[in-house]
């Protein structure tokens, strides 16, 4: 094998990889915020809600568990523009990621729910606590300690997962670099460097996530013990 | 059954005084089990009553039918002027208010410190100022001699300590009546007679008390008077006195033979 390596193109589109990184960074940290959110909300009616909306939830669940993310944003960018509706790729892209993640979030905050014994419920209920205050004071706290590693990879997952957006020319940083490999023919270095990024992002990501748990779970903290 | 109907009054007090407690007919199936089957008593104020009987006698079911924790099939039950068990016949928020209750298993909140499991109803049912449930939670953490564990863990704690702060807990919103469910079951002699201490303090403190429990030397030692159960039934009742001097039925006396 002969082949030169040329990194060239680095010197004067750095710049680009860096926005198509930010770009990537924006998308994901706004879709797993409002995936958590809804993903938490989902897995609480999953458990306490209606038997009606527990089985709209089950479904939601499956329905994108067992589909391709790829054909999840298809199916949202190409359904909202047949809906007559206006938005840019960067929006359809993180609708796309939310009820992606948001499906995978609630199986694992489910998981975690279903943990917490009957019993800390009742003595909250004892208490005079109402069923919400019972739930966001004394369920979802130790129920997201106990799966938060899960939830923590599911999320980082999804950061490199938005590679795929690209398809819908969000302009992230797969896509950015698919732009700058058929400028330059540089194919195989492109990626290289993208790949590069991903592992920095990725690395960020987990050290966030281990910052945030530690700021969440005050009692691991100061304890150090699991849950 | 002779005294099983009857009103049990506490010592010194006035056999007419109304009960805060007050069951009749209890009637409670889990599908086609019947576990209480014509539960009747009354408690009066003040009172220290001690539930006993053997495993599977219902005990711990009645108990919890009183706090509006099981719905109930038949019968009726005033408990500080509510009437639990019916659907839509009771204010659960106010029930909850007057009565505490503590469990076998603790079930304190671990990922809260010992102080905010006791502040945490104060500030967020009974909406009190922060610094106000904070004096409560360290007044009652006082009362049961664990003052200086209010920013440990409970996992930090004996199970022991960790009952009593269940205690603490339950007291610090001024209930009218304490339900303890063998609280005492799930610790060794040693830590048992920490809470049983703490039990002893509220009882002459004048808390109206109803607790079950297999500590027989205690409900005899403390009680004011003793509810034996047997089948889904009140088999025997009284003065804790007259109830160990003089029992009625044979089954009573098996099964103080057998636990004394």
């Amino acid at each position: 094998m002969n082949y030169d390596f040329d990194f060239e193109f680095l010197a004067d589109r750095w710049p680009d990889f860096l926005a198509g990184a930010w770009l990537t960074i924006q998308l994901t940290v706004v879709a797993i915020v409002l995936g958590f959110a809804l993903g938490t909300l989902c897995a609480v009616l999953r458990v306490y809600g209606h038997p009606l909306l527990r089985r709209l939830v089950g479904g939601y669940v499956e329905i994108i568990r067992n589909t391709p993310l790829l054909v999840q944003i298809f199916i949202v960018y190409f359904g909202i523009a047949t809906l007559g509706l206006k938005l840019s790729a960067e929006t359809s892209a993180i609708i796309a990621l939310v009820i992606n993640v948001g499906a995978y979030t609630t199986e694992i905050m489910r998981a975690g729910i279903e943990s917490i014994p009957r019993t800390q419920i009742e003595a909250a209920d004892c208490l005079g606590l109402k069923r919400l205050q019972v739930i966001l004071h004394i369920v979802l706290l130790p129920a997201m300690e106990r799966v938060y590693p899960a939830l923590s990879s599911q999320f980082v997952l999804l950061m490199l997962a938005s590679s795929i957006t690209s398809q819908i020319s969000a302009e992230e940083l797969t896509a950015v670099a698919n732009l700058i490999q058929s400028d330059t023919y540089r194919s195989f270095e492109v990626y290289i460097v993208v790949a590069i990024v991903y592992l920095a992002l990725s690395f960020l990501y987990r050290i966030a996530f281990w910052l945030i748990g530690g700021l969440l779970f005050v009692r691991r903290r100061r304890l150090g013990t699991a849950l | 059954m002779s005294r099983a109907e009857a009103v049990l009054p506490a010592e010194g007090q006035p056999i007419d005084q109304v009960p805060i407690v007050r069951v009749t007919g209890l009637e409670k199936s889990f599908g086609p089990l019947k576990v209480l089957d014509g539960v009747s008593f009354a408690v009066q104020p003040g009172q220290m009553v001690a539930v006993v009987g053997r495993s599977g006698s219902g005990k711990s079911t009645m108990l919890r039918c009183l706090n509006g924790l099981e719905d109930i099939q038949g019968g009726t039950i005033e408990i500080c002027g509510h009437q639990v068990g019916r659907p839509g016949s009771w204010n659960k928020a106010q029930l909850r208010s007057d009565v505490g209750m503590v469990f076998q298993s603790y079930n304190l909140f671990p990922h809260l410190t010992v102080e905010r499991n006791i502040t945490l109803a104060l500030t967020l049912v009974q909406k009190k100022p922060k610094a106000d449930a904070r004096r409560i939670a360290l007044a009652v953490l006082e009362q049961v001699g664990l003052a200086e564990k209010a920013q440990a863990y409970p996992e930090q704690l004996s199970g022991g300590q960790q009952q009593r702060v269940a205690i603490a807990r339950s007291l610090a919103l001024s209930p009218q009546v304490m339900l303890f469910d063998e609280v005492t079951s799930a610790l060794d002699p040693e830590l048992t007679v920490e809470v049983l201490k703490v039990m002893e303090d509220l009882s002459r403190g004048g808390m109206t008390m109803i607790l079950v429990t297999h500590e027989m030397g205690f409900a005899r030692r403390v009680a004011h008077s003793v509810i034996f159960m047997h089948r889904g039934r009140v088999w025997e009742s009284g003065p804790t006195a007259e109830l160990f001097a003089r029992p009625q039925t044979i089954e009573f006396q098996q099964f103080v033979g057998s636990v004394l």
